[in-house]
Parts: C-alpha cells; structure tokens; sequence
C-alpha cells in the first residue's frame, strides 16, 4: 500500500515533536491506544489562561506512517486554536487531509481521542468537568 | 554502485537466477509440448525435459524420481498431503498434530478438516520457537495419522528437530509430513535420513519461478498414498490431475540443481552476511533476536527494535524491502501469530522486522542496511512515547491503557 504524499511529508518531517512540562496547570497531556494494539500517541496543548487560546502543542506516537502523520497533523491544526474550535476538529478531517485509505482510518480516530483527552485532562487540572464525547466512531 | 530498493525479503519470495530463467526459454516458444502427449516429438521433448527436472529435484532431497508430485506450489502440496492422508487413512484414525507456530496452509487446512471430522492437536512451541519431540511423543494417540510439522519456519527461520520427529513417528507408526518450503534448496535436506513421508516444497524460494512446486510422497517403508484433491486426467500416477507446467518445472529442476551444487558456499556466505547485519543491530538499545539463535536457517534473522512500531520502522526504510510481524494495516491489528507464539508482548511482536538474505545480496547492501535501520530506529524512537517512559523509568505495564 502506498502512503500519500502528505503523510510521507509529516512522517518525514514531523511537526512539534517533544514533551511539555506536565506539571504546569497551563499544559494538557492526552495518552491514547494501546502498546498491544501498535498504536500509542501522547499529545499535549498548552493554554494560555488569559485568552484561552492554545498556544502550543507537541506530541509522541509510537505507531505506523498514517499514525505519526495523524497526530503531527493534528498538533500542527491546534496552534492558535480555542479550546472549543479544537474539540471540533472532526477525525474524518484528518482522513480528507492526509487521503488516510479506510484501513489507517483508526489512526485519525485516535488522533481525536488523544485531542479530546489532552483538553480534559487540561480543564481537570482547573477544576473542570471533562466534556463527554458526543459521537460514536464507527 | 549501490542499487536501490534493496531486496531483503527472500523469506518471501526469490528472484528467478538468470541460469534458471535461460533453461526455461525454450520450453515457452518451441518445446511447447504437453508432456501427457506420447504420439508425437512435441510431447516426447516435453516428457524428457520434465523427467530429466524431475530427476534433479530428487537428487537435491536424496529421493527416487518417482516420488515427486507436482504442483503448482508449497500451499497446495500442504493442501494435498494434510487433506489427502486424512481421507486416504480415514479407516486408521483422524487424528493430526502440528504446530501452532506452522505456516497458514497448514493451520487452516486442518482447520478445515476439523469440520469434516478431523480431531487436531496445535503443539505450542518454546520461547525460542522450537518443539520437543517429547511434546510430539506425548501427543501421539492411537488414532493418529499424520505429524505435520514445518522445517524451517519462514518468520523466524528456525529449524525444527525434522530427524528426531521424523525417527519417532517411524517408530510408532504414524505418518510424517514437512513444509521444508523454507529449508529445500537452503540448507541440506535428506528425506531418507530425516524418515520423511510426505515434504513441500516450491521453486519460488530457491531462486526458481513461481507457481511451482511439489509433494514428496514416500514410495517403501512405508508405501504412502494421497487421495487426489482434483478430478481428472490422472496424471501424477493419479494424486494430481492437470497438464504439467513444463517450463516452470524444468526451472524448478534447474534451481534445484544449482542448490544442490551451490548450497555449502552459498550457506556460508549468506550466514556470514546474516551475522554481520545482527550483530550490529542487535547493538542497538532494547533490540531482541526471535527465535533459537543456533538452529536455524543462515538466511534470515528475525529482531525486534521495543519502543518501535514495526509498519512504522518499514516507512522509514522504505529503501529496504522487509517483512514486519506487525499487522497494523490488517483489520483486526493482531500482531503475528507466530512471535505471539513464543510467548512475546504485543508490543515486541509489533516491533520486529524479518531480514531475509538471498543469493543476490551484497557486502555494501548490508552495510547499507544496518545504517539505515539504525538511523531509523532512533530517529523513531526520539518520538515515541513508549521510548520516552521507558528512558523515565516508568513500567509500561503499570499504565492503564485506552484499547481500541
């Protein structure tokens, strides 16, 4: 099977790659997958309290070329964003973006998971409620 | 000059040798004959050429001629002996043992046979991929007919104890079939010594070309027969009807014959070359072989890199043509049956890739190899979050992860 161009892109020259400081109330680390099943990705925002923008975003995937290009795409999409425009990033966006073939879709699922699992563990750091996912993937 | 993409997947399938693909030519454009045809020279040439490959095939498995039944390759000469002793031996019994760790011809077809009757015992192996003959001898019941076990396994190259098996079920009585597809040609195979009754093996794994092989069927000590598996013409003396593939098999003959001239040199430079590339490898951190280091075959070597997902290894050495025992572009994301067989993590088992040498590999291919599976290994391993905890300390087992 052949990767796309934009996946062999951010494969090959990942974006944000690294670590925050998950000590800091400001930062939020989403851990999502699972050893056994290939596929690990940690993604973490940073938020600016003032403004509630996320300023940074880094990541780490253990996973294959769509994975890695899944979650690299998605901390590239969450710069500069609100909390609540990052929680409508729609995995099927990542799919479109990255011609992810149905087999790799899960990749842009997870992709999802770890956004929405790094803003709420963000917001349980400020004495948030975590927000329920709405949909159901397939 | 370096030829890129380099060719380390010869566990999969082989290049045709030039001499080999030269014998061919002329059985394609003017010795077209059919081989069943005896009325006239077209046939007689055929018939010849397919005698002389047979007896070059034979030589190469210390077997008589007659006792080599073609096919069109390793996974229907499975389908052929597994299937045909059970309905050959019905009335002395229905029972089969193997191996969990054999190849998906084998597993499936007594997956199938279950069905129809058939009571399979799955052996597992050790950590090192290897059976006991004790295990087997345990197994053994009065109802069984046939111990179906591999030579040489084709994701880890490790070699079974063919002989002690084979000894053992003479003496009690049963059948012995092997999938030698990895071993035949590779390393040297008696079916005589090794008390043998049934062997596949194919062309296409010995620098012959595809879609053709063949079943060893014992003719003394014991007499085996195989219920056919297709209807018609009888050829084959009856257990597989269908015009023979006669430059196929004339390749075959040839590549056997090459293998057999060639194989003591070949085996030593293939394994010096295998060494080479394992050890450096095997230098890098968390790096693990699979398999029994000793007893196994000089071309292949099977290592996991931990913290590294194996599909995603591949991308970064998309110069080099590998096999990994990750299935990640499968649907259900299960690993490989057989690392998980040994007893290995998901985790390792998606992490492993398969390094397969061939006779075409070169001193500056490997060199190139083992740099760029380093440099991709860590380039890797700097974004993975399992290489990140492990460096931390932290057990990747105290973690609750989120399946999916």
């Amino acid at each position: 099977m052949a990767y796309s161009d934009k996946v062999v892109d951010h494969y090959t020259n990942p974006r944000n790659i690294g670590t925050l400081d998950k000590s800091k109330n400001t930062v939020g680390t989403g851990l999502v997958g699972a050893p056994e099943c290939g596929d690990v990705m940690r993604l973490q925002i940073e938020v600016n309290h003032e403004t509630g923008i996320i300023e940074d975003a880094k990541f780490k995937t253990f996973g294959c070329g769509s994975a890695i290009a899944s979650s690299s795409l998605a901390t590239e999409w969450l710069k500069g964003k609100s909390i609540d425009e990052a929680l409508k990033i729609d995995n099927m966006e990542i799919v479109e973006e990255l011609a992810l073939p149905p087999v790799k879709i899960h990749c842009s699922v997870l992709a999802e998971d770890a956004i929405r699992s790094a803003i709420n563990d963000y917001r349980a750091k400020n004495g948030l409620e975590p927000i329920e996912s709405e949909k159901t993937h397939f | 000059m370096l030829k890129l993409p380099i060719y380390l997947d010869n566990n999969a399938t082989t290049q045709v040798d030039p001499r080999v693909f030269e014998a061919m030519t002329p059985y394609f454009l003017e010795a077209y004959g059919n081989a069943a045809s005896k009325s006239h020279p077209f046939g007689w040439k055929a018939e010849e050429a397919v005698d002389y490959a047979r007896e070059q095939i034979a030589q190469l498995i210390g077997s008589s001629e007659k006792e080599i039944i073609f096919t069109s390759g390793a996974t229907e000469s499975n389908n052929l002996a597994i299937k045909g002793v059970f309905e050959m031996y019905a009335s002395k019994g229905n029972h089969i043992i193997t191996l969990s760790t054999e190849h998906k011809a084998i597993l499936d077809t007594c997956k199938h046979l279950e069905k129809q009757g058939a009571e399979v015992t799955y052996l597992s192996v050790g950590g090192d991929g290897l059976v006991t003959v004790e295990a087997i001898e345990a197994a053994i019941k009065p109802n069984t007919i046939l111990v179906t076990v591999m030579y040489g396994n084709n994701e880890l190259g490790v070699l079974q104890p063919i002989r002690e098996i084979g000894a053992l079920c003479k003496s009690k009585g049963v059948l012995f079939h092997s999938d030698a597809t990895q071993a035949v040609g590779k390393i040297p195979v008696d079916v005589m010594a090794d008390h043998i009754d049934l062997m596949s093996f194919t062309a296409h794994k010995m620098y012959g070309p595809k879609g053709v092989g063949a079943l060893y069927v014992r003719r003394k000590n014991p007499r085996v027969k195989v219920t056919a598996q297709m209807d018609g013409g009888g050829h084959e003396r009856g257990m597989r009807s269908g015009t023979l593939n006669v430059p196929g098999i004339v390749g075959f003959g040839k590549a056997c014959e090459i293998a057999r001239l060639e194989m003591a040199e070949e085996g030593a430079r293939l394994q010096k070359m295998r060494d080479r590339l394992e050890a450096a490898l095997l230098q890098l951190e968390e790096s693990y072989l699979n398999g029994n280091k000793e007893h196994r075959l000089p071309h292949t070597s099977n290592i996991s890199f931990k913290y590294v997902e194996g599909e995603g290894l591949m991308m970064g050495i998309k110069d080099i043509a590998v096999s990994s025992g990750s299935a990640c572009t499968s649907a259900s994301l299960e690993p490989s049956y057989v690392l998980k067989s040994l007893g290995l993590d998901d985790e390792l088992a998606h992490s492993s890739l398969r390094f397969g040498l061939g006779r075409f590999t070169t001193d500056e291919e490997i060199d190139f190899t083992i740099k760029c599976v380093s440099e991709a290994v860590n380039k890797l391993r700097d974004m993975s979050p399992l290489w990140e905890m492990f460096k931390e300390g932290i057990d990747l087992k105290s973690i609750e992860w989120s399946e999916h």
